[in-house]
């Protein structure tokens, strides 16, 4: 193991390399100037000069990139063009509301998806599995935004359980207000999540039903319930397991509609503001936070498998055997 | 949802031309009606779509810094009032020499910082250097470089000499905050001399504001204000529907309103704004450089219908860049009016009997966009074909404001008082008038706001006349607020929301 986790490891890190070069580069081939968000209309060519060199965007772009990778290793988020405060805390109060807005939406998918998907296979004849089958159909078609509209409306606008948006000014300081304020941002994500992920869980299920194992475990004298829990889960949860680790990853990074139609001072609508402002060391500093998170949580993914079956033990990286 | 996104854009850009196209600009609290009784230490949440990007006027911190610090944490030595008058705030007397370039200014006494510290005039001079030191990206810093020296003779004493006459001085006075000058973090701190210390900001979320027991003034009709910051007016209009927000600053969707208008719960607010719509034509591009074109598309569109269209039964029309807030306004909706039957003759007299064509840089965020789709259709009718061009702000500004490569142009300017660009050739739309140039110059060192006010009312006439751009409309200024609030500024114009009278039922 500690070799592959070597070798995993420096993937990762070369990974992390490569896409910060490709992020520094597809941004800065973006139309427009960040020097026009900091001057008024009436600037002169030298306030504009003046106001790209106190930015640094008049320098080499090679001089630019080395500069912003070595800001980073050493934690440095650098600062930002616009509103000139450094961009590392604001990451940092901003993941406060993203990451537990994502897990706790991608843990509420899992348990209702995985259940969801396993009725949907097994009872796939009868009303109710073809129905868990149809509404998952649709929940694919559902946009985010749509379905938060729904939910405020019904659940804030009319019962006034729970508030329409926002986030308490002190965090999680206001433990209380805090959680009220995620529930329905997290029920949005999760619905629309599980939706996608039911197929998978179903499809990998009837892989498992069709199986010649378990036909084999059942012969011998196993339970289907004993059998399901020994052969059938280990085997299906494999690709679901990499299937979750990509939702993962996409929640994350879409969480900007849910952040925007729900109000939240998360990662999504910082980034959402800085690419408006073309502010590059805002939009470098939250994307390569969220890709730093992505490959951790396909390094993790792939660790999972790992332990789950091991017929993947001697490759590098991958999916479904 | 995608009128959100829109806006989101749009607002960055109109924060930077608000700054800027103007001379100047203002509006203080024209409040409510004033409550009976009412809770002296509520909370007021305020919802607005404009967060400051930091908390300093002389580093780019855009118009939500505007709105909720001006007047509320900072204090300039003068104020502007509801209806566009000065009135004395830190200053509390000031005299001008006779050739008028020496302004001798005498400070209040007993003003306190928030810090504790007391107001010198070293402070004053201080927060002038500030918006006119080389850094700075004040919007007032091009009409205050009039400033040649600043004395302090005593501490309660500011004079300042111009190099030369300047009827706004003072009025761009209101504009510039004085800030302690020991003062330090200004972009995520403050000290002022205002009725409110902040509190806290929560970047992207919530800037709260105290009620300062040290107030030189009337103390703050209320112990608390939290601005909270929305990306989506769905979103915001919801907060004021759940009451997470008693009032929000400035209402963007007019679709929305009708959930409140026959609510008794809220009051929908019509008030004055000072942002006018304008087809900006090239005047120094062919066939713009002909005033009987302009005068032909002038009186083509029909003005009326299309704010009917695009803002509902609010809103009004102007017949020039002058709104009705500022003191040289006329009305001259009947110059350049509505009448095809003439667009077409005019056309004729240009030799463009069989039309001709142009194409409209337009800005993909609203209402331009309908506004682009609008003109096509009535200018369809006298034979004059438009292509639209979809352009992002940063086009807008890169491409039509900068390089002046265009031939007509629809944008939004936000300021009041901003009439006086007519007399800059430079400027992007390239009306170039001799005469007015000079108008233009006369009454900026007019001896008296009455002979300032004559020579702009003759430039308002003459690029009305001349159909210097074709003003569209101006927009309405919605304050949308519960009922149990009142006190509120009506028409915030130039961003500025003073929250200081607010009362809320208790």
């Amino acid at each position: 193991m500690a070799p592959y986790l070597l070798r995993r490891f420096a993937f990762l890190l070369v990974s992390l390399v490569l896409a910060s070069v490709v992020l520094f580069v597809l941004l800065r081939m973006l139309p427009g100037d960040p020097a026009n968000a900091l001057t008024s209309v009436g600037a002169s060519p030298e306030q504009i000069a003046a106001a790209r060199h106190s930015i640094g965007s008049d320098r080499p772009l090679p001089e630019q990139f080395t500069h912003w990778i070595g800001q980073l290793a050493t934690g440095d988020l650098g600062t930002s063009f616009v509103s000139s405060l450094p961009v590392g805390p604001e990451v940092g109060s901003r993941l406060n509301v993203t990451v537990p807005l994502t897990l706790a939406a991608f843990l509420l998918a899992v348990l209702i998806a995985v259940p969801a998907g396993f009725v949907a296979a097994y009872k796939r004849h009868t009303w109710y599995g073809a129905l868990l089958s149809g509404a998952s159909q649709l929940g694919i078609a559902v946009p985010v935004f749509w379905l938060g509209m729904i939910l405020v409306a019904v659940f804030a606008l009319n019962a006034g359980w729970l508030p329409a948006g926002g986030f308490p000014p002190d965090g999680w300081d206001q433990p209380g207000e805090a959680v009220r304020s995620l529930v329905l941002p997290v029920v949005t994500i999760a619905l629309v999540m599980s939706a996608s992920l039911i197929r998978y869980v179903r499809s990998a299920t009837l892989d498992v039903l069709g199986s010649d194992y378990l036909r084999t475990a059942r012969a011998l004298g196993s339970s289907f319930g004993r059998a399901m829990w020994r052969h059938g889960l280990r085997n299906a949860s494999v690709p679901v397991v990499s299937v979750l680790g990509i939702e993962l990853a996409s929640t994350l990074l879409g969480a900007v509609v849910v952040e925007s139609v729900y109000a939240l001072p998360g990662l999504g609508s910082m980034l959402a503001t800085g690419i408006a402002q073309h502010d590059y060391p805002v939009i470098q500093g939250v994307l390569f936070v969220s890709t730093l998170a992505v490959l951790l949580i396909g390094f993790a993914a792939d660790l999972v498998q790992r332990i789950i079956d091991p017929r993947l033990r001697g490759r590098l990286s991958g999916g479904a055997p | 949802m995608s009128i959100k996104k829109t806006s989101l854009f749009g607002t960055a850009t109109t924060a930077v031309l608000a700054v800027t196209l103007t001379a100047c600009g203002g509006g203080s609290g024209g409040t409510g009606a004033s409550g009976g009784s009412y809770d002296k230490d509520a909370t007021v949440n305020i919802g607005s779509l404009y967060e400051p990007q930091n908390l300093d006027n002389t580093a780019g911190g855009g118009q939500g810094v505007t709105e909720a610090l001006n007047g509320n944490v900072y204090e300039g030595l003068f104020r502007l009032t509801d209806d566009g008058k000065i009135e004395k705030l830190l200053a509390q007397d000031y005299k001008v020499s006779g050739d008028g370039l020496t302004y001798t200014f005498t400070l209040r006494d007993g003003v306190k910082f928030h810090s504790g510290k007391t107001l010198t005039s070293e402070d004053v001079k201080y927060s002038l250097e500030k918006v006119l030191a080389e850094d700075s990206q004040s919007a007032r810093k091009s009409n205050l470089e009039v400033v040649k020296d600043i004395a302090t003779p005593d501490a309660r004493t500011v004079k300042v000499t111009l190099s030369q006459k300047s009827i706004s001085f003072v009025y761009n006075l209101s504009y510039v905050w004085i800030i302690n000058s020991e003062a330090k973090n200004l972009k995520t701190t403050e000290d002022g001399t205002g009725p409110y210390e902040l509190n806290k900001w929560t970047r992207g979320s919530a800037l709260s504001l105290d009620r300062f027991s040290g107030y030189w003034g009337d103390a703050a009709a209320n112990k608390q204000v939290v601005f909270h910051y929305y990306k989506d007016a769905t979103a915001l209009n919801n907060a004021l529907l759940t009451n997470a927000v008693d009032v929000v600053t400035s209402e963007q969707s007019p679709d929305a309103l009708d959930q409140f208008k026959n609510n008794q719960n809220y009051k929908v607010n019509d008030g004055n704004s000072t942002t006018k719509l304008l087809l900006a034509f090239n005047d120094r591009a062919k066939p713009f450089t002909d005033v009987k074109v302009r005068q032909a598309v002038s009186s083509a569109i029909d003005d009326k219908k299309l704010l009917e269209s695009v803002w509902g039964g609010y809103g009004k029309l102007i017949g020039s860049m002058v709104p009705p807030t500022d003191p040289w306004y006329e009305d001259l909706t009947g110059v350049n009016a509505y009448d095809v039957a003439r667009a077409k003759k005019l056309l004729k007299e240009a030799g463009y009997e069989d039309g001709f064509t142009f194409t409209l840089d337009t800005p993909n965020y609203d209402p331009h966009p309908t506004a682009a789709t609008f003109i096509k259709s009535q200018l369809a009718k006298v034979g004059i074909t438009v292509k639209i061009n979809t352009i992002t702000a940063d086009e807008w500004y890169t491409k039509v404001y900068k390089n002046r490569d265009f031939t007509a142009t629809l944008q939004e300017h936000v300021n009041d008082r901003d009439l006086v660009w007519y007399g800059n050739p430079d400027f992007y739309w390239g009306y170039d008038n001799k005469q007015v140039t000079k108008w233009v110059e006369q009454a900026e060192q007019a001896s008296s706001t009455a002979e300032q006010t004559e020579l702009l009312k003759k430039v308002n006439r003459k690029t009305a006349e001349d159909a210097a751009s074709d003003w569209l409309y101006l927009y309405p200024q919605i304050v949308v607020a519960n009922s149990k609030l009142s006190g509120y500024p009506l028409n915030g114009l130039n961003s500025q929301f003073f929250a200081y009278d607010i009362k809320k039922e208790g």
